[in-house]
């Protein structure tokens, strides 16, 4: 089952004007990048891009080129802001979240890997414990105050826990270390982060690989993602970047 | 108002939190001058715990050791220590919330008397009334320990142990300890206990930047280092 893809515009070809697309990486770390490139010169519009912990931060050049060609209409992340308040000011994503063009919908962490993780695991929402007594706890968190939908707890044992839904992508574009042509994937250290869990939550899901291998080239006992998950595999080259966030 | 006592630097604020972590502990370090701990906890047998992934994170890594695939929380490059190992998003979160760390340590914008803290949004600064969450609420959630490590008042003077908390909570009553550049304070049913002073102040010096009223322990003493 050949699962590769000749050119990165083939492999994102179908992807619409208001797709949402879930963007693994912990801040620099397991970024598919030369996804996002290709969608910025595609030019799609209306996009949610689904993320973990900051991948936008951790790749500003494409963030800020997606905000300037006015592509995104929305962000779902746990850390989407820049860590210091005096460079948010000026960058033009905060700008456009703060002036409300850009939605930011904010989730604990822990609470975003399991809404994938339960997305691709087929259960539909799940009670936590984090965020009880917060904000997290009455409503959706996000600067689009009439999205601030209300939120229902439960009392386990005495305890409250919140319920949060699983999140279905319509896409996953995901970055791996090596991958075989029927979509058996392996990461590298760090940057396995959300890598696995969201390419179990996209409907189409996308690996960009460092390394294409035939099958049966991936030692069976070290693959983390399943080819199952994976409907399309791109070899991409590995390219150096700046470990930095502000 | 500006700053109205000198008290310890950031570094030796960590370095008397790390005083708290023991041997077999798994500990988690948020980002800022909980980082700072890893630079303490040499020569204990205690397992760092990274959300990003991985158990056993080692010191930084400069130059030519710098893996761009290897990077802590905070974004920052990392070395291995022996007996690394690399894990999901999910698991990494499933010995967070499951109670499997020993100790957290956070940064704080505020904290009160009951063991509720604020650390995630900064409304006035940012303009705007969300923030990032990232891990904090996670790591709350499921911690043990809770320790927090912070400066004792904001930089124009303010407490930041307060009475009544004003930023955006990020959990209620989990708190069990606060390491200051001024004093060591335990969090208790009877409300905060003050444990330990910076050389040269008085309890009542730390009451004058501290909201709620302090218990001064019967053994209260010098923050030792």
């Amino acid at each position: 089952m050949d699962k590769t893809y000749p050119s990165i515009e083939e492999a994102i070809v179908d992807v619409p004007d208001g797709a949402v697309i879930a963007i693994p990486g912990f801040f620099a770390a397991g970024v598919p990048r030369i996804l996002l490139q290709a969608l910025i010169k595609k030019g799609v519009k209306e996009l949610t891009l689904a993320c973990g912990c900051g991948p936008l931060l951790g790749a500003t050049e494409e963030l800020t080129q997606l905000v300037k060609n006015r592509q995104l209409k929305k962000v779902i992340d746990s850390y989407g802001l820049f860590r210091s308040a005096t460079k948010g000011l000026q960058d033009p994503f905060e700008q456009a979240v703060r002036a409300g063009e850009i939605e930011l919908e904010v989730y604990p962490m822990g609470t975003l890997a399991e809404k994938y993780r339960a997305a691709g695991a087929g259960i539909p929402a799940f009670y936590t414990p984090t965020g009880v007594g917060s904000i997290v706890e009455k409503n959706t968190v996000t600067n689009i105050v009439e999205n601030r939908k209300p939120k229902e707890t439960k009392v386990f044992d005495g305890e409250k826990y919140v319920l949060e839904y699983a999140l279905k992508t319509d896409y996953a574009f995901i970055h791996a270390y090596m991958g075989d042509k029927e979509g058996n994937l392996v990461y590298r250290k760090t940057s396995r982060n959300f890598n696995h869990v969201m390419a179990t939550a996209g409907k189409i899901t996308i690996a960009e690989v460092e390394n294409l291998m035939e099958p049966g080239e991936i030692d069976p006992d070290c693959v983390h993602t399943s080819g199952i998950y994976v409907q399309r595999v791109l070899k991409v080259p590995r390219i150096g970047f700046a470990i930095t966030i502000d | 108002m500006a700053k109205k006592f000198e008290g310890l630097p950031r570094e030796m604020i960590a370095m008397r939190a790390s005083k708290e972590i023991k041997d077999g502990d798994y500990v988690n370090l948020g980002i800022g001058i909980p980082t700072l701990v890893s630079n303490w906890i040499e020569g204990k047998d205690v397992i760092l715990q990274s959300e990003i992934g991985m158990t056993k994170t080692g010191p930084l890594a400069f130059n030519d050791d710098i893996d761009q695939d290897l990077i802590n929380a905070s974004c920052q490059p990392v070395t291995e220590l022996p007996g690394i190992a690399y894990f999901d998003i999910f698991d990494s979160f499933s010995m967070i919330r499951g109670g499997y760390m020993d100790v957290i340590i956070m940064g704080a914008l505020q904290v009160n008397g009951r063991g509720d803290y604020a650390g995630w949004a900064n409304p006035a600064a940012r303009g705007l009334d969300i923030g990032n969450i990232g891990g904090s609420m996670d790591l709350c959630a499921g911690a043990t320990k809770l320790f927090l490590t912070m400066t004792h008042t904001a930089p124009d003077g303010a407490p930041k142990i307060v009475n009544e908390i004003s930023f955006p909570l990020t959990v209620k009553g989990k708190v069990n300890m606060v390491f200051t550049d001024l004093a060591v304070i335990e969090i208790t049913s009877e409300g905060p206990v003050l444990k330990e002073v910076y050389p040269g102040l008085t309890p009542e010096d730390i009451q004058s930047v501290t909201e709620p009223k302090l218990i001064i322990a019967p053994d209260l003493k010098e923050i030792e280092l």
